[in-house]
């Protein structure tokens, strides 16, 4: 993004506000007192499994549906009330909803001629338009003469052709196969630094909301529960549904047995062990070499303010858990269970002592030398203090 | 025992039709065409044989003087025109009436469109000679809307509905609508909602999206309905015999009248072979646009 834009982003406060909105379904709340603020030219995922509302987020933001409650902002507009014809905003929908009757042209020109534009300058503007999404070669076509990915182009196309202040992208990648997705996410991004316009991309796919996000907002039960950057949101998830929902996790329940200003003893039945969480980024190995421990967990992002006797929860993800063999003495051990590989790494189920199953994801780079585990084999596991997040929720 | 689905059963299948549609249709057919072809005679069968036996050989005899007659009376033109006129104004007031009604069908909840559509087909519950009888009792001078609108001083002659043009609308209309909304009905029904949807978001008012992308999607259920009522309502009979002019009559009554008042019997024929002539011409148009439907869904 340009430093103009990054300026003006500055200057106008957020470019889409929404406060407080609502919006039930026979009862039944599909969108929950949200609030939110994006920034212009921002690429914002809204992610969140199926019913989680943020299809219904999206709508409304449309103008297809009307909020029950709130209002939304657009450039400082309340456009809450606004028709979808007359909102600043297009869409791009899941199933592209290209016209069967009309060809690719002519399907790029709809939103322009609704606006009484000159047949000139409509040719030149999806002429520019076809160019951009390379499709320039197709434009007679009928839709049914086209390719899923070509489909996809021609449904960006159209949308963006109008040039809205915000495109609103509903699963735009989901019709498409996994090799053309990869392709395609980049491309989509290319797009979208070209023309700075604002995106809000919904999806069910974590893993096309890390790749496409500059930042994401996590929806559950029609509610946001985090909203943050793709690493914010990956390495310091705020509840137990956002860390297991984003990547895999592992969980152990445990009560807190003290709370002093710079830690917390947790115990955790499931591991076994009292654990002594350090707060502040000073514990987790100031020298520069990684601190391998089970029996202190350090917190590089500041331990919660919790009382005595809470019950919290600390989360793992499996690729910080080391396996080493033989199991050394004292520290955690498991024997492996199952072996998932997966190419590039390997997941590996290890039962510790509890009985409790740990997922643990390991490269693949050293799976030839002669340390290789397998199935059956006793592991010690560590991990590094900085690894673990305590979660309240 | 045969599998399931084996090309001797499928052929098995389709002949069914096949031949149900030989024997009941094209075997009278070529019988009717024949007839056209020979002369009125007083016997039994009222026409001359098709082969005059010279010396023991047959010789086969077509006379073309049927059809000449038939473009020398006005009588026949001006019924086949007056057929075509009742058809087209009938079918395109069944247009307008039954595409909102389609439209607010596909449109309505799931668990309301059945009834709704157990309402349209609920008239084929009587039957439709009963239907027709009953418009006279309600169009006739002294009949139920003359006396209501008597009654209420609206007017103080009785208004003279029954045998007019309007009768005979009203009949074909009433009889033929529901042949209009049903396949109009089909074809909205399938619509994609998302293509309005997408329509709004490009910036289109709700006429617009109707003129742009329900209109247009819709042209094929447009031509079958249209010619669902079209193509019976040119050769009808018994709406006009009972509710319509007695000084026009429409194509069909002129073939029964030859038929079985005149005992013209290769007259009446030749009428029928120039009314079929004038189907085959929608008909056609009718099998193209639904083979062009079937191409654009691939």
């Amino acid at each position: 993004m340009s430093a103009a834009g990054e300026a003006a982003r500055e200057g106008e406060g957020p470019y889409l506000r929404i406060e407080g909105v609502s919006k039930r379904f026979g009862g039944f709340p599909a969108v929950d007192d949200v609030s939110l603020s994006i920034g212009r030219g921002e690429v914002f995922c809204l992610l969140g499994g199926s019913g989680s509302g943020k299809t219904t987020l999206l709508r409304l933001l449309a103008g297809f549906e009307t909020p029950d409650r709130g209002k939304i902002y657009i450039d400082g507009e309340d456009v809450s009330a606004v028709p979808p014809y007359r909102r600043p905003v297009n869409m791009m929908f899941q199933s592209y909803a290209l016209f069967p009757h009309l060809s690719v042209e002519k399907n790029v020109a709809f939103g322009l001629e609704q606006e009484r534009l000159s047949r000139q300058e409509i040719r030149q503007r999806v002429g520019e338009m076809l160019e951009i999404v390379k499709m320039a070669a197709y434009g007679p076509r009928r839709p049914h003469q086209l390719s899923g990915g070509q489909r996809q182009r021609v449904a960006l196309a159209r949308a963006l052709v109008k040039r809205p202040k915000l495109l609103l992208l509903d699963e735009p990648l989901a019709a498409l196969d996994r090799k053309l997705r990869e392709h395609t996410q980049f491309e989509l991004l290319n797009i979208q630094k070209r023309l700075g316009v604002t995106f809000i991309v919904v999806t069910h796919d974590q893993q096309e909301a890390m790749t496409l996000a500059s930042r994401m907002g996590v929806m559950d039960h029609g509610r946001i529960v985090q909203v943050g950057t793709p690493s914010e949101i990956y390495e310091a998830p705020a509840t137990r549904f956002v860390a297991d929902f984003i990547g895999s996790v592992n969980l152990f329940e445990g009560r807190v047995t003290e709370a002093r200003a710079d830690g917390l003893d947790i115990h955790c039945a499931e591991i076994g062990a009292e654990m002594r969480l350090a707060c502040g980024p000073s514990s987790a190995a100031a020298d520069g070499t990684p601190a391998l421990t089970h029996g202190a967990l350090a917190l590089a992002r500041g331990v919660p303010a919790v009382a005595r006797g809470a019950t919290v929860w600390v989360a793992l993800r499996p690729e910080k858990i080391q396996l080493s063999r033989p199991g050394a003495p004292g520290s955690l051990t498991g024997i492996v269970k199952e072996i998932g590989y997966m190419g590039g790494v390997s997941t590996y189920l290890v039962e510790i002592a509890s009985g409790k199953l740990l997922r643990v994801t390991l490269p693949n780079s050293a799976r030839q030398s002669e340390h290789q585990i397998s199935r059956n084999d006793t592991v010690s596991l560590s991990w590094h203090s900085a690894s673990p997040i305590v979660l309240l929720r | 025992m045969r599998r399931f689905g084996s090309p001797s059963g499928r052929r098995l299948v389709a002949g069914i039709p096949l031949a149900w549609l030989a024997v009941l249709f094209l075997v009278p057919f070529l019988i009717v065409l024949k007839i056209s072809f020979s002369e009125m005679r007083l016997a039994v069968p009222p026409y001359a044989p098709l082969f005059a036996s010279h010396h023991g050989v047959p010789v086969p005899e077509l006379h073309l003087s049927n059809y000449a007659f038939l473009v020398s009376d006005p009588l026949y033109a001006s019924a086949f025109l007056y057929s075509l006129k009742v058809a087209a104004v009938s079918t395109a007031v069944c247009l307008l009436l039954g595409y909102p009604m389609a439209y607010a069908i596909a449109r309505s909840r799931p668990s309301r469109r059945t009834v709704l559509l157990m309402l349209v087909m609920l008239p084929f519950w009587t039957s439709f000679l009963l239907r027709v009888y009953a418009w006279i009792g309600l169009l006739q001078n002294d009949g139920i809307i003359n006396n209501v609108l008597l009654y209420l001083g609206l007017i103080h002659r009785p208004l003279v509905m029954l045998q007019t043009d309007f009768s005979v609308y009203i009949g074909i209309v009433y009889s033929y609508l529901p042949f209009m909304v049903l396949p109009l009905y089909a074809n909205l029904e399938k619509h994609d909602p998302a293509l309005l949807e997408a329509a709004a978001d490009l910036g289109a008012r709700p006429f617009a999206r109707f003129l742009r992308i329900t209109l247009p999607q819709s042209v094929h259920g447009i031509a079958a309905g249209s010619l669902l009522v079209f193509i019976p309502a040119i050769g009808e009979y018994v709406i006009p015999s009972l509710l319509g002019r007695t000084d026009q009559l429409m194509i069909g009554r002129v073939l029964s009248d030859e038929f079985f008042e005149n005992r013209d019997w290769p007259l009446a024929s030749a009428v029928a072979i120039v009314m079929l002539l004038l189907l085959v011409v929608p008909i056609t148009l009718l099998q193209r646009s639904e083979r062009r439907e079937l191409e654009a869904r691939r």
